[in-house]
């Protein structure tokens, strides 16, 4: 079941975004002007080489920097402008973060890794415990809840990661390059799961350099010198 | 985040890098132990100098002969003249002079030594009245003190100290033998209890205690000088009125006026300030060292925080991507170097503690058990983790989640 038809409306919707970083005297022009509509329940690829853009692309989509000028909606709220604060409550909320480096605390298990957004949430222990044991079995995981990152295989920390991304509910799942550090067998893996939870209706943004990967998606769109094109779809 | 969740994260941190923390906390654990221990024996100094000069007796005056002017205008130091006589002590005994007085015992004081058979032993030969058991309070584990009969007629009588006794009389009870003294035989008539108190020019359970008269006879001298005089006043109330009445007979009977003043009358009191304005210099001098190794572990718990903040700047961007504020990223690391602080503090007391007991036998030396200072300084080690964990903390919460995630 694809999310498209009648329920679907832009969750993320750029217009007319710009970065401009100073260094000194220069200033580097990131980003010239993006539109971007993406809406609930797209499985989106965003691709390009380095040096693109593609990096601050993806942080404006996370909430992580703000673009220097433009706009950007995310379900439906203007983010372009908040402070640090609100922006770690949206990030919080809305965004399911994936990376390339896993990026799980080495000292907690794979359960508690899980249940750490909701921790700045402020939902209560048992709650947390719940939920991040939910996110761990749709996943796969359920039976690894208490080993620590060290103790599980490349393709699986990752899948801890995409579990810490849901446990949520974020209007959309980012995910950076997240099988940048993985075998062709965890890369698989993986890509079978982000398949998996848009076949279930879930909004994914996949940002890498990788053409094959990027196929993976019904939509991708290529980044080159800070502009954005729509590629033709992989039928 | 609720602080109980910060709480547990900090803690988590602490116990990640157990040995690290634990260096970490050594500067304050060595600061807090020896401010305990500092004070320890401070206060243990000055309890012992409290319970000397409570051994005394209560409420007494201490009259002590002062520096005589002799002819030319030469004067002697404080002790040069003896001008305190036993007509000085029935003066003061008198209660139409002095009617705050409830005791005098003039005393006279000899090195001497002391032979009973074969053994011998070199102690203090106290000369004094009947009073003297009263004033000193003392009380006698044997036998009895000697009579005014004994006092006028310069009976051979001597009551011993219970080192004394212990020294000349290994076997058997004292009481009935006889010790000689510069060639006089004397009967020993009793044995004082133990006061417990030693201070260092003199101990008070080594001496022999003979009649004023008797001393004198013994030391071959036809005037009796009188060492101390120990005045008991009627109660703790009428202290200053008894020092005054002191005071103004004995200037009358030596017709001198108070500048010219040939004695000195200390209280308890004095004589414990006295004391005790020594053990306070030396008490601030140890805690300022104290304080100082407080500052060093202070300034030590900053450095590592820094070189933690530094260290784990990814897991940092981490927990601000999945949504920890600058502010919860502070309180985490606050409260981490806070933990350090308060364990810092705990081991530092317990090893104060335990030093308190352990260190008394080992340097004889009283040390005291402070709970305000325990209490000041937790609250010190809990403050230095605070304090010096404000900038590492708000270095923490103002890295940019990009940079923090970027960084390898």
């Amino acid at each position: 079941m694809k999310a498209h038809g009648a329920d679907a409306r832009p969750i993320l919707d750029l217009t007319g975004v710009r970065k401009t970083y100073s260094t000194g005297a220069v200033a580097v022009e990131a980003l010239r002007g993006i539109d971007v509509q993406i809406n609930a329940g797209e499985y989106v690829a965003i691709i390009g080489p380095s040096g693109s853009g593609k990096s601050t692309l993806m942080h404006i989509l996370g909430c992580l920097d703000v673009p220097t000028e433009g706009r950007y909606e995310l379900a439906g709220r203007d983010v372009s402008d908040l402070d640090e604060a609100e922006l770690a409550a949206i990030r919080n909320r809305e965004i399911g973060f994936v990376f390339q480096q896993f990026n799980l605390l080495a000292d907690m298990t794979a359960l508690r890794n899980v249940a750490l957004p909701l921790v700045y949430a402020g939902v209560p222990g048992h709650e947390r415990e719940r939920r991040a044991r939910q996110a761990l079995e749709r996943v796969g995981l359920g039976d690894r809840a208490d080993h620590r990152p060290g103790e599980l295989s490349g393709g699986q920390q990752q899948r801890v990661a995409v579990a810490r991304a849901l446990v949520t509910e974020p209007a959309m799942i980012l995910a950076d390059e997240p099988t940048g550090n993985l075998d062709s067998v965890s890369t698989d893996d993986v890509l079978g799961l982000f398949a998996e939870l848009h076949e279930a209706g879930r909004t994914i943004v996949l940002i890498t350099h990788d053409h094959e990967v990027a196929e993976q998606a019904e939509r991708v769109l290529t980044i080159r010198d800070g502009e954005i094109s729509e590629a033709v779809v992989v039928p | 985040m609720t602080w109980f969740e910060t709480l547990r994260t900090a803690g988590d941190a602490v116990r990640a890098h157990r040995l690290r923390s634990l260096l970490t906390m050594l500067g304050i654990v060595i600061g807090i132990s020896s401010v305990v221990l500092t004070v320890g024996l401070g206060l243990g100094a000055q309890d012992k100098v409290r319970d000397q000069i409570d051994a005394l007796g209560s409420n007494l005056l201490i009259v002590s002969p002062g520096s005589s002017t002799g002819t030319g205008g030469v004067r002697g130091g404080f002790g040069s003249s003896s001008m305190l006589t036993l007509a000085d002590a029935e003066a003061i005994a008198d209660k139409a002079v002095a009617p705050d007085v409830a005791r005098v015992a003039p005393t006279t004081s000899t090195t001497t030594s002391l032979a009973a058979g074969t053994t011998n032993w070199t102690s203090r030969l106290v000369g004094t009245t009947t009073t003297w058991e009263q004033v000193r309070s003392r009380t006698l584990a044997s036998g009895r003190f000697f009579t005014a009969d004994e006092l006028t007629t310069g009976a051979d009588v001597v009551v011993l100290g219970p080192d004394t006794s212990n020294e000349l009389f290994s076997f058997g009870s004292p009481v009935g033998q006889t010790v000689t003294v510069n060639g006089a035989s004397l009967t020993v008539i009793g044995v004082l209890e133990a006061s417990g108190a030693t201070t260092e020019d003199s101990n008070e359970d080594d001496l022999a205690v003979v009649p004023i008269t008797t001393a004198q006879r013994l030391g071959g001298s036809t005037s009796i000088a009188i060492a101390t005089m120990y005045v008991e006043a009627t109660s703790a109330d009428t202290l200053s009125a008894a020092y005054q009445e002191v005071n103004a007979a004995l200037l009358t009977a030596h017709d001198v006026t108070g500048e010219e003043a040939d004695f000195s009358i200390a209280t308890q009191d004095a004589l414990l300030e006295t004391a005790n304005s020594t053990n306070r210099t030396m008490t601030i001098l140890l805690a300022g060292i104290a304080a100082i190794s407080l500052l060093v572990g202070g300034i030590g718990v900053m450095n590592i925080m820094l070189v933690s903040v530094t260290e784990r700047i990814r897991e940092i961007g981490l927990r601000k991507a999945l949504g920890a504020t600058p502010s919860a990223i502070r309180r985490q690391f606050l409260i981490e170097a806070s933990l350090l602080g308060v364990f810092g503090g705990v081991i530092g007391v317990s090893i104060g503690v335990v030093g308190t007991v352990v260190l008394p036998d080992l340097i004889d030396q009283p040390v005291s058990i402070s709970a305000p200072a325990i209490a000041a300084a937790l609250l010190v080690a809990l403050g230095l983790g605070v304090g010096f964990g404000v900038y590492p903390a708000s270095r923490a919460a103002r890295l940019t989640p990009i940079d923090a995630l970027r960084s390898e």
